[in-house]
């Protein structure tokens, strides 16, 4: 379960610039709950991912991890627990190392990374099954480097490598944005995949809003750091594009946008 | 004959600091311009242990260890002061100036007539009549190659995966819930290790200390490293690590050639000029490539 507790987040404080994002924002997402969330340009929703990992700090609030206070935690211990792809295919790989390569690196997460051989070739055709779950053709180039391979098969390898390992929570920034709409779908599908798969908490920032009605079983829309939309379980399930489109346009509207 | 073999000697002494340089610069991304002050650093711990009667050999492992540490700050100074990568070095650079002076004693300290890795009884009886011309080149062969295979097992443990992640997309290593910054200082470490490594044989093979001998190491490092990933990048039966080494052997060849026709005072003048010209054929180069595509 991950509490967000009365955040406070300003952008440039003390100056003349100074923007308010959040004011006293909560949030909980229970175990188990598969979060969508849409809202226009600079609502916070990229935001509010960064502050759950820990990659920009707030001003006031608290931030709480099954219970646990991470407020103060840095951003790389709060990844134990946490996988995260982002947007930019590029991301979530190392270009200039090979597909094994890679997939060797993700298979360590959460031990140590010392003078042990990078690969362990024992667990080859494991990364083989897990690459041909894609359906990409990337079993048979493990000694290819990813820096070679489409941005669609770099965010499946991507995904694949954030999820190798036992994480409780799943932080997805809007990671079928770079990527056509066919690629796009085959992404979402094997997320969805892995997520029922590996029962993980996850959270979705997505603009598109086809996605975040078909997959996930609550739906957010922010707006302004605030949430003016929040829907689970059946309610979620009879909610439909248009819905969400009239009210994304409303406050679009309301914005002058 | 003499100068073919002063090349060889020079350019794998200096392909042993080349190789540091080829971490920090090639593989963590990292400008580090600590090395112009760690590579002395290795010739001053040598002068003064060596004058002391240490062991020549253990003096190069102590010379390695003051270059790690000497690493190790420079990336405190970046990774826990946030200072900027190029300006953590210059800050090294010029603070050691000042403890390569201390530990030496003075600005100049002569080897003569002191046990060296190259000049001790046990060597000597081994490399006898003809062979002993050879015996500094096959000395520093042996040592540039034990560097240069030790980093190539180095990078390829999980230890080794993560310092090439880390210059590669440093997003990566947090997602693995490391520490980034203490990834980059122990590549910092490592690489100023080989380059005070690299200064313990220069002052060892030359026989003398001296205070400015650290001056534009990092310009024959970057070069080494360019001509060895850029210009040799059509050898791809190689390593990069060997290509270094061969990258630093042909850039002592062409200050060879240009000291010929230059008086030696025009040595650091060369060196940059000719560093300059590498670059830019570099780039040239780099740009076909892209057209190409």
């Amino acid at each position: 379960m991950i509490e967000l507790k009365q955040i406070h987040k300003y952008y440039n404080p003390g100056t003349i610039n100074e923007m308010c994002l959040f004011d006293n924002f909560d949030l909980t997402v229970r175990d188990g709950e598969f979060v969508s969330v849409v809202g226009s340009n600079g609502s916070g929703k990229t935001s509010l991912l960064n502050i759950i990992c820990g990659s920009i700090r707030i001003e006031r609030g608290q931030i709480l991890m099954n219970g646990r206070d991470i407020t103060r935690e840095k951003e790389y211990k709060r990844m134990s627990h946490i996988g995260r792809v982002y947007q930019n295919p590029a991301m979530g790989t190392c270009p200039t190392m090979t597909i094994l390569e890679n997939m060797s690196l993700a298979d360590n997460k959460g031990k140590l990374y010392l003078l042990g051989k990078g690969t362990d070739k024992k667990r080859k055709e494991y990364y083989r099954d897990q690459l041909s779950l894609l359906n990409l053709g990337l079993e048979d180039k493990l000694d290819v480097k990813v820096g070679s391979l489409s941005g669609g098969q770099r965010q499946a390898m991507a995904l694949l490598m954030s999820t190798m390992t036992p994480i409780e929570f799943l932080i997805l920034d809007e990671h079928t944005a770079a990527l056509d709409p066919k690629t796009a779908d085959t992404i979402m599908e094997l997320t969805d995949k892995i997520v029922k798969e590996k029962n993980l908490t996850t959270i979705m920032v997505t603009h598109n809003l086809r996605f975040a009605v078909d997959y996930g079983n609550r739906l957010l829309m922010m707006h302004q750091g605030a949430s003016v939309l929040d829907k689970s379980g059946s309610e979620k399930d009879r909610t439909q594009v248009d819905e969400i489109l009239k009210l994304f346009n409303e406050i679009s509207i309301e914005c002058g946008n | 004959m003499g100068i073919i073999l002063g090349v060889l000697e020079q350019g794998l002494i200096f392909g042993i600091m080349a190789l540091g340089v080829y971490i920090t610069y090639k593989i963590l991304d990292f400008p580090d311009l600590t090395v112009d002050g760690s590579f002395p650093l290795g010739a001053a711990m040598s002068a003064l242990l060596i004058t002391h009667g240490v062991n020549p050999y253990l003096t190069l492992l102590i010379s390695f260890a003051a270059g790690v540490l000497a690493g190790i700050c420079t990336g405190l100074i970046h990774v826990k002061l946030k200072v900027r990568d190029l300006l953590s070095g210059i800050i090294m650079m010029t603070a050691l100036y000042t403890i390569n002076m201390v530990v030496a004693g003075k600005a100049n300290v002569p080897l003569f007539s002191k046990e060296t890795i190259f000049d001790n009884s046990f060597i000597n009886n081994i490399f006898t009549g003809e062979m002993a011309n050879f015996k500094t080149l096959i000395i520093v062969l042996i040592l540039a190659l034990a560097c240069k295979f030790l980093l190539d097992a180095y990078l390829k443990t999980k230890s080794g995966f993560l310092l090439r992640a880390a210059g590669d997309n440093d997003v990566l290593v947090t997602s693995l819930a490391k520490d980034k910054g203490l990834v980059k200082i122990v590549g910092l470490a490592i690489a100023n290790g080989l380059v005070a490594l690299g200064g313990s044989v220069m002052a060892q093979q030359q026989r003398y200390f001296d205070i400015s001998m650290g001056t534009g190491t990092i310009v024959i490092g970057l070069a080494s490293v360019i001509i060895g990933i850029s210009l040799l990048r059509g050898l791809t039966f190689l390593r990069s690590t060997t290509t270094v080494l061969i990258g630093s052997i042909l850039y002592k060849a062409c200050v060879a050639i240009a000291l010929a026709k230059f008086p030696p005072t025009y040595m650091k003048l060369i060196t940059a000029v000719l560093f300059l010209i590498i670059l830019v054929i570099s780039m040239q180069l780099k740009k076909k490539v892209k057209t190409n595509d």
